[in-house]
């Protein structure tokens, strides 16, 4: 079975480097075309600086350069500033017209797909289908760790959902649900901030056997009397849950757009964490047609050791992809 | 998720007459991934040492004109873009001291999806 699925980057993915101003949006989008994955996710918040304020020669100028490299864009990640005010929070009216600002943003910019955050409630999001309608946006609800597919909080967009019989109101994945083995960079992390090679042994053992983290986090904080670095590796244990991939398929209605989280590629292009292994190929069954867009947010665990280099961990995500995607063609 | 990155320690000088100094002033840039607007910005607090400096003797300026930290708690037409370089200034007399010295940043940020604040950390030893 031949599968559309489409491969692309979250800008997310470089912002060690975008920081730094080591590279710009331009050399972002240029790397993601050149490796096979031309779909490009925005944050307006983080790539453009003025915004909200965003002219239609700027928009001109994103989109051609996005032509230049054969790119196009995939999806607008926004934000809502609930707690803009210090005395008070925003009322719905304002959280509403503050997603039509970005609706209108996303469309302008010819973009087909939201991330909306997963705190924003499902009721202010149903207000907000006539005019995603219009604009034909799909606002997906990013699934988050330590959320996942079917948890309650995530049902309830999907009945609104279903009730409204829209097509415009779902959910955006993102893969950290699926985190089926500790990170090493997470742990690595936290040896070097003084966590004894034997509890991180206990805590990486813990959450392979899948058992419920507030008992690890018990064991390492008052039985075993852990330090400061051990209490906070077990207490990571809190978002990292690993949803069953047998599930995506029933869920792929509602999503056209995927958050490839990870941390950190191996380098012969396999992920020690994330289980894309089992992920990819129940996308495939299920005849997905969304991008996958790269979300690498390994900077964080690293960089107090050495140089980030976002270009080669995307790179052989790519890689994988690639290869699950192919293998599970031919399956 | 860029702490260490929030202090510039070459941008640390001090400010006013240069045979008696009203205060210093430095570079930083916002420790998140995203930017944000300036009435979000709860506090930015800096210390010589591990001593905190008051919170009224401080300044911040992203381009458009210094503000004090109760300025910025409603200046809902600004915002910090990503990445970008802003000023602290902090009126001390005398100006930073001379020798080694730590001088700290703490950043907290109030992020709407967050059921907490968010503080950002870095410190860096100084010589003037």
């Amino acid at each position: 079975m031949t599968s559309k699925i489409k491969r692309g980057v979250s800008l997310y993915s470089f912002q060690e480097e975008m920081f730094l101003g080591k590279m710009t949006v331009e050399d972002c989008v240029a790397f993601g075309a050149q490796i096979g994955a031309p779909g490009i996710e925005i944050l307006p918040e983080q790539n453009m600086p003025t915004f909200p304020n965003i002219s239609d020669a700027q928009v001109g100028e994103w989109r051609d350069m996005l032509a230049r490299h054969g790119a196009h864009f995939t999806c607008y990640d926004m934000f809502l500033d609930t707690k803009r005010r210090k005395d008070r929070l925003m009322t719905d009216e304002e959280q509403v017209e503050s997603i039509h600002r970005d609706l209108i943003l996303c469309n302008r910019l010819g973009i087909r797909n939201m991330r909306i955050l997963i705190f924003v409630r499902p009721d202010i999001l149903e207000k907000c289908v006539p005019m995603a309608e219009k604009l034909d946006v799909h606002m997906g609800v990013e699934v988050h760790a330590p959320w996942h597919l079917e948890h309650a909080w995530i049902l309830r967009t999907i009945e609104v959902a279903d009730r409204l019989g829209t097509k415009h109101l779902g959910i955006l994945p993102d893969m950290g649900i699926f985190m089926k083995h500790y990170p090493p960079a997470f742990r690595a992390r936290f040896e070097r901030q003084g966590a004894r090679p034997e509890v991180c042994d206990f805590i990486v053992e813990q959450h392979e056997q899948k058992v419920m983290c507030e008992y690890t986090i018990f064991e390492v904080a008052v039985k075993m009397q852990g330090n400061k670095a051990e209490v906070a590796m077990a207490e990571t244990l809190r978002h990292a849950p690993y949803a069953n991939p047998k599930r995506i398929g029933d869920y792929a209605p509602y999503f056209r757009h995927i958050q490839a989280k990870f941390y950190e590629m191996n380098e012969d292009c396999t992920d020690p964490a994330i289980a894309y292994d089992e992920v990819i190929p129940a996308l495939v069954k299920a005849g997905w047609e969304g991008t996958l867009s790269s979300e690498y947010e390994g900077n964080r665990w690293i960089q107090d050791v050495h140089e980030v280099d976002s270009r080669e961990q995307v790179r052989r995500q790519h890689v994988m992809f690639e290869r699950l995607i192919a293998q599970a063609e031919a399956a | 998720m860029f702490d260490k990155y929030t202090i510039d320690p070459a941008t640390v000088a001090n400010t006013g007459p240069a045979d008696a100094p009203t205060g210093f002033s430095f570079t930083t840039k916002l420790g998140y991934y995203r930017g944000l607007g300036l009435s979000m910005i709860e506090d930015l607090k800096v210390s010589i040492d591990g001593e905190a400096l008051p919170r009224e003797a401080i300044t911040f300026d992203e381009g458009e004109g210094p503000l004090t930290l109760d300025e910025m708690e409603t200046a809902f037409d600004r915002r910090w873009p990503f990445g970008a370089p802003a000023t602290i200034h902090v009126a001390l007399p005398g100006g930073f001291p001379a020798g080694e010295h730590k001088l700290s940043l703490q950043q907290r940020l109030r992020i709407s999806y967050m059921p907490f604040p968010s503080f950002n950390n870095d410190e860096k030893v100084i010589s003037l």
